[in-house]
């Protein structure tokens, strides 16, 4: 691997007292985020990227924790020293959304109004919900324009609403394996994903917390289905194929494919850290998600909103089949309309929608050419 | 395509371009010409290219691309959105002739196109001698050229009349780079090793 890790890292919450009313019209009073960084921000301000993360990310994106040494963030092959995203350069801010189960606020929280988990009450959220806090984020540590928002899948989504949002305060957006929002298919396969949370037994109508339980085996399926879309059907093949695990049928519903052990596994270890609540608030705010729907679902007007001195990198993979390279051609076609500097790298890598999760060099050499060419 | 240093089709090219023009340059290897377009002119350019190191090289020169197969058509760019379309040196490479000229003057007011010519001497007389021409506008073998189509100047003018297209500008160069010196068609079709031209649709 190139260049090197940023080390031991930790996080930090930082609470916010002022109330954030939603897209969704509900308010939450006041919330705290979780935040790491690395790297230094310079004395103008002027060389922070912001990551933002997908479904199931938060804000521990690169290193590791001093008592967690096997704990690496989920992006650390693309950030640290002489890596593309080059910590000797930028400062780089990872946070965990609100919604989330990772120590941001979310269903999970204490509800002051009740004093208990917050659970089906949590307000839903919208893509430009979780912009709007993170520009608050951003007032913190008196970033008035960050030098790159970047992000992966729903990140990527930020990434754009960002650019729109808050078109003075974005110098570039990197969008990867993203689309301009969901099709059809998309939200069905996250509508399957949520009916398997909402009618497991242990769902409680999103109150699983006061009754001491959670819905193990609904988040389980909903993670199993979601992973299978992640990967490319190549992919499967190669890694599982038709494999057996005793070579032989056992004729009866235990494992017997390779794929089955595979899956279960995702599923039982996704099941065991991550929040039913918020998966499905995730999901929900994916299928909201639509940035040309208040401009007649004109794409092109929507972008126009951008700021003509924004620069854009839009990627994609060969193999994506959940957020194809088609989808990702749609806002590039966008961007071009509106005369945006973009530039579209579509990447042929084996790993589905994954891809973007993957070191490659190709695919790294890009974004590090791209970010070389910031100037600060 | 392959990318060498002072490429006298680039000065043509930088002299028919106007300050602060929308230009688009299709297959534009490592950017170089559009480089050299946003240095001189102050262009805004945009660069397209179907292969990976080339589009790495172009965003090392911090030049905008878009990767995309030319054969697919221009579909990602909306129409008259650019001043100038370029395709230099690539025409020869590209299946579908006619597509291309037709989308490159759909996105553009008005295209430019460089293109090795076929009729040129030396590569007369090398398949006079039997053998098919290499120098340095075909550089290429013929086991491993990227050249699809393999036409002539006077080809090309005929295709352009039968397709409805204006020739604005041409320039006819040596394979030294020099400007070929002839009036009649015939002679320039038979000095020239590169030739350049700029073209409008028809009104």
């Amino acid at each position: 691997m190139a260049g090197q890790s940023v080390g031991v890292v930790a996080a930090q919450r930082l609470h916010f007292s002022e109330p954030l009313h939603l897209r969704s019209g509900g308010v939450l009073p006041s919330y705290d985020l979780m935040v790491e960084t690395y790297g230094t921000l310079n004395a103008a301000k002027s060389n922070a990227i912001l990551i933002c993360h997908a479904l199931s990310g938060h804000h521990h994106v690169a290193g590791h924790y001093t008592d967690q040494p096997g704990n690496i963030g989920w992006w650390d092959n693309i950030i640290g020293p002489g890596r593309p995203l080059d910590t000797d350069k930028f400062f780089v801010v990872g946070l965990n959304n609100l919604g989330g189960c990772h120590g941001s606020t979310g269903p999970s929280s204490i509800n002051p109004a009740s004093g208990k988990p917050w659970g089906a009450d949590f307000p839903m959220l919208a893509v430009s919900d979780w912009v709007t806090a993170q520009a608050r984020l951003a007032d913190c540590f008196g970033i008035d324009q960050w030098a790159a928002v970047m992000g992966g899948s729903l990140g990527g989504m930020q990434a754009l609403r960002w650019s729109i949002t808050f078109p003075e305060r974005v110098r570039h957006a990197i969008v990867i394996a993203s689309a301009p929002k969901l099709s059809a298919q998309n939200i069905a396969f996250n509508d399957v994903a949520r009916q398997a949370i909402l009618t497991d037994p242990d769902f409680h109508g999103g109150h699983y917390y006061d009754y001491g339980t959670r819905p193990l085996r609904g988040l389980r399926l909903a993670r199993m289905l979601g992973h299978i879309t992640y990967l490319s059907d190549d992919q499967m093949g190669e890694k599982f194929g038709r494999e057996l695990r005793n070579n032989a049928f056992s004729f009866d519903f235990d494992v017997e494919f390779e794929v089955e052990s595979y899956l279960r596994y995702q599923g039982d270890k996704f099941a065991g850290y991550f929040d039913a609540n918020t998966y499905l608030l995730m999901t929900k705010a994916l299928d909201y998600f639509d940035p040309a729907r208040l401009d007649d679902g004109d794409l092109v007007k929507a972008l126009g909103r951008t700021d003509p001195r924004t620069g854009f990198l839009v990627a994609s993979f060969t193999t994506d089949w959940r957020f194809s390279p088609a989808r990702s051609r749609e806002i590039v076609a966008a961007l071009l309309a509106n005369g945006r500097n973009v530039s579209y790298a579509e990447i042929d890598l084996n790993f589905g929608h994954d891809s973007f999760l993957m070191e490659d060099a190709h695919y790294h050499g890009v974004v590090a050419a791209y970010l070389r060419n910031i100037t600060l | 395509m392959t990318t060498l240093p002072d490429r006298p089709d680039f000065d043509l090219i930088a002299s028919w371009v106007e300050p602060g023009q929308r230009v688009l340059d299709l297959g534009c290897g490592d950017g170089s010409l559009l480089k050299r377009l946003i240095n001189e002119r102050n262009v805004q350019g945009w660069g397209v290219e179907i292969d990976d190191a080339n589009i790495l090289a172009a965003l090392q020169n911090g030049i905008n691309v878009i990767q995309s197969n030319l054969e697919n058509g221009l579909a990602d760019f909306a129409d008259q959105a650019f001043d100038h379309v370029v395709l230099s040196r690539t025409l020869q490479t590209v299946r579908h002739t006619e597509g291309i000229l037709n989308e490159m003057l759909r996105v553009g007011r008005a295209a430019v196109v460089s293109f090795p010519n076929f009729a040129y001497w030396r590569n007369l007389r090398a398949l006079l001698d039997g053998r098919m021409p290499v120098s340095e506008d075909l550089p290429y073998q013929w086991y491993d050229t990227p050249n699809a189509r393999f036409f002539t100047l006077l080809d090309f003018e005929a295709l352009c009349r039968q397709m409805g297209l204006s020739i604005r500008e041409r320039q006819v160069l040596d394979e030294a780079g020099q400007p070929v010196e002839a009036t009649r068609d015939e002679d320039i079709n038979f000095l020239g090793s590169l030739a350049v031209y700029r073209l409008t649709r028809t009104r």
